[in-house]
């Protein structure tokens, strides 16, 4: 699979900064039976942007009217832990975002981010609170503006700025920044190593497991 | 000389491919489990892109979340769950991979039926597309899930691109005093350490009261590594290990296991080897624990009670707290000995073996299931399910007003139509108490296989050690 490059990418912010989001919460299990990797965007933090009758749950910070549109999801620490599922990262991309701020991931969800195009950006915990509170505060500054407060992620510089007088640098393993900056696919990328693959495999003891 | 390396360091460099510039690994893989779940996606990658499995007897496939655990000669009466195992038999069948599918005696939870096979060994690399992976770390092995597309990469090259993760020690001194078990063990651990306390490490589990479990016991201990946030967990193989696996079907048979087990016995961290971290429990300080919270982090001893959000240190754990006790509809000093439960599920990959449903049996044995309390008993494995009939636990059970069921995940997440209704309250067996996850609205208590037994005749939590 080919993905789109993520250079640099400017847009909305919403917040939702709680701990331990986890991934039964980004997609409930009752739409984990679809066989494609499409149609997840719906099912996203379901059971808390709807209330049991169905109708819309106004309270949830997505469902706020200056979220509407976000692309940029500033969340808590630990984010995406629990399960395995892909789905939760299709669905948020499918919803829309193109990058999570938070100060932590959970390692699964991170590496299922870099495989998908969705940057997940770890900051410092005081500068999320920092960036939640101006985002909660809504104008600042940047293109666009109009009540809603954007974010601009810079992936070439490892930037994140606001326009408005918040710009911090963030790190990210090189050879993910590197996948998402091209957009690469891994599976070509690793079978160019293919001799190594079959050298390694001529080495194995004891032979696979019989049948 | 070389310096001394932790088990962990043992297996990973033994599997090591190639070095990528840029950092990471390529780490050869040599056992990939698959489930109806995970996989169709990759599979579908595959077929897009024109690829094959590379290593399709490295490969083997069950189906265990969305299966029904009713009756099994009739139709699945969900069309959807029905299209993703139709879809895993073809993708099976297509790339010439083995499925221990519905009407197979070997079918179960995939962390249930690796082990059983003896297809999860000492020294492996082992990836499946879901978290609990973790539990075959108990052999020794580096276990770990991972998500779709690292499926579909697995699937196309055998390997997977990674970065080494740190180490973790957790040692247990001290043996576990009546009435605690495993699962204690590892939920005492996570509410230490926290939810993401070894995020980023893989944990090897070491000590006195490590090396006295059982090959079941320490699948449990394994299989919660990732709730502590773990990338992994290990325990190093010794006797109990060797002893498990022999004769096992998919172990190295007569003539190779001489010198399987000759390899085996160089796995143990060396002496002096270096964790990065090092945490230390008193395994005879544990007593029977039980989550209260959507975390399962949030968990405190059965004599404890519900806490109060204000007596946390930071506002980020007070919200917390305070959104999980509206959730779970507790209030500050409650005590949970005593607190009533409308459900019971003993099961899932963390304690659904055999030994798990003894130790149930054992305290459902001439009792009766409280009046008002729904309880399920659903085994791992067919096999653990055919073991447990051999053995009578399903009369046991079924006397005392149990129901006992076929294989699979059921309502550890619900995904088939074992699900909690909105507002029950459930002492379960399983792995996470998430909002939700056994149904939306239904609220998770996380305990050991004869607390949840015990809850089940009272109709509340109780103290499993007063209970004989």
């Amino acid at each position: 699979m080919t993905l789109t490059p993520f250079v640099r990418h400017t847009g909305k912010c919403a917040a939702l900064p709680r701990a331990d989001v986890d991934t039964d919460q980004i997609v409930p299990k009752q739409f984990l039976k679809r066989v494609e990797r499409t149609g997840f965007g719906p099912a996203l933090f379901y059971d808390w942007r709807f209330r049991p009758d169905g109708s819309e749950n106004p309270d949830f910070e997505l469902n706020r009217p200056e979220a509407a549109g976000a692309t940029i999801l500033l969340a808590g620490a630990n984010f995406g832990c629990g399960s395995s599922r892909e789905h939760a990262v299709w669905a948020l991309a499918e919803y829309g975002f193109r990058a999570i701020v938070a100060p932590s991931f959970a390692d699964i969800f991170s590496a299922n981010c870099c495989q998908n195009g969705l940057v997940a950006v770890r900051l410092p915990a005081a500068e999320i609170a920092e960036l939640v509170r101006r985002c909660r505060g809504g104008g600042g500054g940047g293109e666009g503006g109009g009540g809603a407060y954007r974010l601009t992620v810079d992936l070439e510089q490892q930037r994140v700025d606001d326009g408005a007088g918040f710009s911090t640098k963030f790190s990210m393993e090189p050879y993910r920044r590197e996948m998402l900056l091209r957009g690469l696919d891994e599976i070509g990328r690793t079978l160019l190593e293919e001799p190594r693959i079959a050298e390694f495999e001529l080495s194995l003891r004891p032979s696979p497991p019989p049948r | 000389m070389t310096a001394p390396r932790t088990l962990f360091d043992k297996v990973w460099d033994a599997h090591v491919v190639h070095r990528f510039p840029e950092g990471p690994a390529l780490l050869y893989v040599d056992l990939h489990l698959v489930h109806e779940v995970t996989s169709p996606q990759a599979f579908e990658g595959l077929r897009q892109a024109g690829r094959r499995v590379r290593r399709p007897e490295r490969t083997v496939a069950t189906v265990d979340h969305n299966v029904p655990t009713g009756d099994r000669s009739l139709p699945l009466d969900d069309p959807i769950a029905a299209k993703q195992l139709d879809a895993l038999a073809l993708n099976a069948r297509a790339f010439g991979v083995e499925l221990f599918d519905l009407a197979s005696p070997r079918q179960g939870i995939v962390h249930v039926i690796g082990p059983e096979l003896g297809l999860t060994q000492p020294g492996m690399v082992v990836v499946c597309g879901d978290s609990h992976t973790s539990t075959h770390g108990a052999f020794g092995a580096f276990a770990l899930g991972i998500g779709t597309s690292e499926v579909e990469h697995v699937l196309a090259t055998q390997c997977l691109v990674m970065s080494k993760p740190r180490t973790m020690e957790a040692r247990f001194a001290g043996r576990r005093g009546p009435g605690v078990t495993a699962k204690d063990l590892i939920l005492a651990l996570i509410g230490r350490i926290g939810t993401a306390g070894a995020a980023g490490h893989v944990l090897e589990y070491t000590g006195e009261a490590i090396g006295a479990l059982s090959m079941e016991e320490r699948m449990t201990v394994c299989n919660m590594s990732i709730e502590a946030g773990a990338r992994a967990g290990m325990i190093a193989p010794d006797e109990t290990t060797f002893a498990y696996l022999e004769g096992r079907p998919r172990a190295p048979g007569h003539r190779d296991w001489g010198r399987a087990v000759l390899a085996w016995r160089q796995l143990p961290s060396d002496p002096g080897a270096a964790y990065d971290r090092r945490v230390d429990l008193d395994a005879a300080a544990v007593a029977p624990q039980v989550t209260w919270g959507t975390s399962p982090g949030m968990v405190t001893d059965i004599t404890g009670y519900v806490p109060n959000p204000a007596d946390f240190p930071t506002a980020d754990e007070r919200r917390a707290v305070e959104r999980a006790l509206a959730y779970m509809a507790l209030t500050p000093g409650t005590p949970l000995e005593g607190l009533p439960i409308e459900r019971v599920f003993v099961g899932s990959c963390t304690n659904a073996r055999i030994e798990d449903l003894r130790a149930a049996a054992q305290v459902a044995r001439g009792r009766r299931v409280a009046a008002g309390v729904r309880a399920m008993v659903v085994p791992g494995s067919q096999q653990v399910k055919a073991q447990g009939e051999r053995e009578g636990l399903d009369r046991i059970f079924r006397a005392a007003g149990f129901e006992w069921r076929n294989a699979g995940c059921s309502l550890c997440l619900g995904m088939n139509a074992d699900v909690l209704r909105r507002g029950e309250r459930c002492a379960s067996t399983s792995n996470r108490n998430f909002e939700g996850r056994q149904g939306a609205g239904g609220r998770t208590h996380l305990m050991s296989p004869a607390m949840a037994a015990a809850a089940a005749v009272a109709g509340r939590l109780v103290d499993v050690r007063e209970w004989s």
